[in-house]
């Protein structure tokens, strides 16, 4: 009774304090969008801005802030809260809520509503109407999703045990299975867009990891050496008509050496001088592009790159004697040069995995951790830190310079446009929000990242929902960037935290309190 | 020579603005510790207020004096524009205090990510020119300075000498030089810390609002993405004049200005951001800790 009690009255305590706050957020709310939502400037027909109100928008941000600062206050903090202290008493790990959800009662609701939908769907859509049929469009996503993420949990110590050969089974099948679910054309768009997209994003984020991640040297301007090695292949492809297996490696060993010339003035810097100077030579070389107009064609960038042959025995333009389709004497498509570039990158990342795995445990990979976690102690113990810092810039620049010679190679266009700051803060984020140093979770990062953002330009229903104006591609970047901040408050230490240094002592040694101050060694 | 005191004003003008924003960087880095990369999108949203508030004036209005549209676009500017990097530094910076390094850098990055996209989401991606305010252009000895020109130099000493006086002394100005220095020991000693970080990131908004406004009215147009450059500008010039140091940030601002308006005047005007950029590398290879900075002292 008096449990029943004082739960009531810390119920209603929540409550107030609930409304108290919701009214702060209300109010913060207002002042902040009341200029940036409420009013919006446009042009008019004699080019002078004019101002539009936009109240009814205003209104529904400045209730909607509040609604969600109240469920947050009331519901999520305490339900919060009383996870960890359950967890303290019954030793229950947090799962319990997960069973909860993926329990066999909601997996039979799930294959069967979304059984229902993928028959009768399309018939309701149309009953109903598109603004309707958008809802249904939704849902029908939203129980496949469910279905498939019940999968994942109830297998989820199978697939956290062979994690890496389960990933690698599944990339090299996803452009078979793409083709045979939407056929040679549909499947462009998955291989393109979401496979080679997020792979090259997968191969940038590693060989970042091995500057950042492994060697502990903030590095805000690695676009830069995916700049060098792109360019190297336009330039050497389309001057010189060179074959992109010899430039492939000639634009890794161009990106290397720019990563020591970069590297030799930054030695004696540290943390965020490292930092600013890394951004100013990425910016240093987005300007030269631009402004060497002789060389680099300016912003208007290198067109006509060529493609890459497979060894110089199977080719992909449809002129030449060799190609692939006359080869195996099959229909001409444009999607088998996707697939092969697919399959190519997935190679890249290959082998820029197996490198860094290598690498850590070579001497030289033991000194990047070693550097990373104490420079002076390294120093002391006779690490030569100038060649160990160069070798991490150079190998992490020789990936960038891989992975650019790729992205040139697959857009037949470069220009300074695709090689600007905000690209190597997405590659920086996803190395930090996949926990530095840790290959499988960067690459998780990077398809949820990437993906995520991706898959926005597929929301079509959405126009169906919020109106014809509405294009969801607008908003790409800005939950992109909201996510970041969301995961790192959530996740400080990334997807999967793992920043131990692979060499370690197991246990310390305790040792007499007479020997040090605080009693252990 | 006369050319060249135009060119000094010229500098000294952008580097007054200059000086403003990297004083928001400096100080944020002196207390936490941490690069704060959405300072350049504050003072983008600085200008984008100033140049609603603008509209507004003008809307409302059949004529204001321009000091008085100055003025009132400035302290809109300085008060919402403290509001968002308040409201930011309590949801996306205060949660990962004392968690390691990078984690607050890469939410930094991703709230300036959000500020440039919601400005271009809400007001369009389209420049936004305004017609100029103030036009007077006056004539020393055959140099030509502008009153915009005066008007933002006059109003960046102003500021800085506010500013001064606040950090040198005013009990808050205590407590903010006690939290860089240490801030547990200050803690101890009864400062609020967390208060004090609120104050210090709403001081560096409001110079960065400020900074905004001149920008509008010196320029006369303002676009989503203006927040990157002159960020980065000015986080330069924070670690040439010595990251951390204020009198630093303000040397390094005019630095930065005097270097790029002397270049585009001499060499070319393609490659004033590469000869920035250049400079600050080459003053950090001899001068690893910036022309102010305290050179850190390592111990294990």
């Amino acid at each position: 009774m008096a449990m029943a009690e004082t739960k009531n009255s810390a119920g209603s305590a929540n409550i107030a304090a609930g409304l108290r706050e919701a009214v702060y957020a209300a109010v913060i709310a207002f002042f902040m969008f009341v200029l940036f939502i409420g009013v919006k400037t446009e042009q008019n027909i004699h080019n002078e801005l004019v101002l539009v109100t936009r109240w009814g928008l205003l209104a529904t941000v400045v209730v909607l802030a509040a609604v969600v600062r109240f469920l947050q206050v009331v519901y999520l903090m305490p339900f919060l809260a009383s996870q960890k202290t359950v967890d303290a008493k019954t030793g229950l790990l947090p799962t319990s809520v997960a069973l909860r959800v993926f329990s066999k009662r909601n997996l039979i609701i799930g294959v069967v509503v979304a059984g229902a939908l993928l028959l009768f769907g399309n018939a309701i859509q149309e009953a109903v109407g598109p603004y309707w049929g958008a809802y249904v469009g939704l849902l029908r996503a939203a129980a496949i999703i469910f279905v498939i993420a019940w999968g994942i949990f109830s297998f989820r110590n199978f697939i956290s045990t062979y994690s890496y050969s389960l990933g690698f089974i599944l990339l090299v099948l996803y452009p078979v299975v793409m083709v045979s679910l939407f056929g040679f054309q549909g499947s462009l768009k998955w291989v393109d867009n979401f496979g080679i997209q997020i792979l090259i994003y997968v191969m940038l984020a590693w060989g970042l990891n091995i500057v950042v991640g492994l060697a502990g040297l903030l590095d805000l301007g690695y676009v830069a050496f995916y700049a060098v090695g792109a360019y190297s292949y336009a330039l050497l492809g389309t001057q010189f008509g060179w074959s992109f297996w010899i430039l492939l490696p000639a634009a890794g060993a161009m990106a290397a050496m720019w990563g020591i010339i970069l590297g030799f003035p930054v030695l004696r810097l540290r943390g965020d001088y490292l930092a600013i100077v890394t951004l100013a030579f990425g910016e240093i070389i987005r300007l030269v592009l631009i402004n060497w107009r002789e060389v680099t064609n300016g912003a208007a960038g290198i067109s006509g790159i060529p493609k890459v042959s497979f060894f110089g025995l199977i080719s992909f333009n449809v002129s030449d004697p060799n190609y692939i389709s006359k080869v195996f004497g099959i229909a001409q498509s444009g999607s088998y040069y996707k697939i092969f570039l697919y399959y190519l990158i997935l190679a890249l990342c290959m082998l820029t995995g197996y490198v860094t795995i290598r690498l850590r445990r070579l001497p030289v990979g033991r000194a990047w951790e070693a550097l990373r976690e104490d420079e002076i102690a390294c120093r002391s113990l006779g690490i030569n830190t100038t060649t160990t810092k160069l070798t991490a810039f150079a190998i992490g620049a020789m990936f960038g310079g891989f992975a650019g010679s790729f992205f040139a190679a697959r857009q037949g266009f470069v220009s300074p446009e695709s090689f600007i700051f905000l690209e190597s803060a997405i590659i920086l984020a996803i190395v930090v929000l996949g926990g530095m140093g840790s290959l499988g979770g960067i690459a998780v990062a990077a398809a949820v990242m990437v993906g995520g953002t991706e898959i926005l330009r597929e929301m079509q229903f959405l126009k169906q929902i919020f109106g014809p104006d509405f294009t969801p591609e607008l908003y790409r970047m800005l939950l992109f960037g909201a996510a970041m901040v969301i995961v790192m408050v959530w996740k400080p230490r990334g997807f999967v935290g793992s920043r131990e240094p692979t060499a370690f002592l197991k246990e310390s040694k305790a040792v007499s309190g007479s020997f040090t101050k605080e009693g252990h060694g | 020579m006369q050319y060249f005191i135009q060119q000094l004003i010229n500098g000294l003008t952008l580097g007054s603005i200059y000086g403003l924003i990297a004083i928001g960087y400096t100080m944020v880095y002196g207390i936490i510790g941490m690069i704060n990369f959405a300072h350049g999108d504050i003072f983008m949203v600085g200008a984008f207020t100033a140049l609603i508030v603008f509209l507004i004036l003008g809307a409302m209005f059949y004529s204001v004096p321009v000091v008085a549209a100055l003025l009132i676009m400035m302290i809109v500017s300085m008060l919402l524009v403290s509001l968002y990097n308040w409201v930011i530094e309590k949801i996306a910076y205060r949660p990962l205090r004392g968690s390691f390094r990078l984690a607050p850098l890469i939410t930094a990055i991703g709230m300036s990510i959000v500020l440039s996209n919601f400005v271009q989401v809400t007001q369009g991606p389209r420049n936004k020119p305004i017609p100029p305010m103030v036009s007077q252009v006056y004539n020393v000895y055959g140099i030509s300075i502008s009153l915009k020109q005066i008007i933002i130099v006059v109003v960046t000493a102003l500021l800085l000498v506010i500013f001064w006086y606040v950090v040198n002394k005013t009990a808050l100005g205590r407590a903010q030089r006690a939290c860089e220095q240490d801030r547990k020991m200050a803690a101890l000693l009864g400062v609020n810390v967390d208060r004090t970080i609120s104050i210090t990131f709403i001081i560096g908004a409001s110079l960065a609002a400020v900074a905004g406004t001149l920008f509008l009215m010196y320029y006369g147009v303002v676009v989503f993405s203006d927040g990157f450059v002159p960020g980065v500008k000015a986080f330069t010039a924070a670690v040439l004049g010595g990251i951390g140091s204020i009198p630093g940030a303000v040397i390094g601002g005019l630095a930065i200005g005097f270097i790029e308006s002397i270049w585009s005047a001499y060499f070319s005007i393609d490659y004033k951001d590469v000869a920035a950029f250049s400079i600050l590398a080459i003053v950090l290879i001899f001068m690893p800790s910036g022309i102010l900075g305290r050179p850190e002292v390592e111990k294990v």
